[in-house]
């Protein structure tokens, strides 16, 4: 998995829900919304980033995070003017703490239309397992 | 309390508590832009640019089958209505629950220009490119003064 110098982070209590604190960047940044939920077989993260195609799109784990980035790119015409603007940058970017429970080497991540869904399984050991009661 | 009532003392406390409860509805403005800041009744965020030729509307709808997209342009009004689905999962907990579900509709006025004849519409990486062709500029007319 590849490394970089990071930017500092506080680190959380809670491990699998809170996000953790990024230090000011320079540059605006976007965070995506999200939906996260999990069941017996892992967590599931998706993500809408709309202009993100898969060669803009960064997705990795650093450290105990999971680390959603991407760049936005639309064709903007020679001499175009803005009227008007509800997104103001193009460069999206979430952190989320996971939790040692998730297996964050057999990370999945697939991108249609702007939506990033991200699945990250449960440790194998740890998945709920019934057990048989013999009478 | 028997007193002085400070009347231009409380009539600007009042301002200023509206500016913070304006504030609060629709949060800072300025950079950085959060593009879940946006008031509920606006997905999708939309930009529009013009230069001399045309009018480029951006719709920022990710997760959308273009085909069930209702695109429509009345006197340089341009709606956009659809419906996006996102399934309930079942038997799972859910963390957070941000991402816009269910009916859209949003209406932005274009300069009035654009000419209804010639739109284009593309869907690609969960943005809506609207691209409007401008009317050439009619000649200035010359207004004679009384």
């Amino acid at each position: 998995m590849a490394t970089r110098t990071e930017v500092t982070e506080r680190p959380s209590q809670d491990v699998r829900k809170q996000e953790v604190q990024r230090a000011r960047e320079p540059e605006a940044v976007l965070r995506p919304p999200v939906d996260i939920f999990e069941d017996g077989d892992g967590l599931t993260l998706i993500a809408d980033m709309p202009g993100v195609s898969r060669d803009r799109l960064n997705v990795r784990i650093e450290r105990d995070s999971l680390v959603v980035e991407g760049d936005m790119q639309f064709e903007v015409p020679e001499q175009m003017k803005a009227l008007h603007a509800d997104i103001r940058s193009t460069h999206y970017e979430r952190r989320f703490v996971l939790s040692k429970e998730l297996d964050a080497d057999s990370i999945n991540a697939t991108l249609t239309d702007g939506v990033l869904t991200v699945r990250i399984p449960t440790r194998a050991e740890l998945k709920p397992r019934r057990i048989e009661v013999s009478v | 309390m028997i007193g002085n009532i400070d009347f231009e003392g409380s009539l600007f406390n009042e301002f200023r508590r509206l500016q913070d409860q304006m504030d609060e509805l629709f949060g800072d403005w300025a950079w950085p832009a959060d593009i879940r800041a946006l008031p509920r009744g606006s997905f999708p965020a939309v930009n529009i640019g013009a230069s001399p030729e045309k009018v480029e509307v951006y719709l920022f709808a990710p997760g959308l089958d273009p085909s069930k997209l209702d695109v429509s342009l009345h006197q340089s009004m341009l709606t956009v209505a659809g419906e996006r689905k996102v399934p309930a999962e079942e038997k799972t907990k859910y963390y957070r629950q941000e991402r816009f579900s269910g009916e859209f509709r949003r209406s932005v006025m274009l300069p009035a220009d654009v000419d209804p004849d010639s739109v284009d519409a593309r869907y690609r990486n969960g943005i809506l490119q609207v691209s409007i062709r401008r009317r050439e500029a009619s000649r200035p007319r010359q207004i004679t003064v009384q």
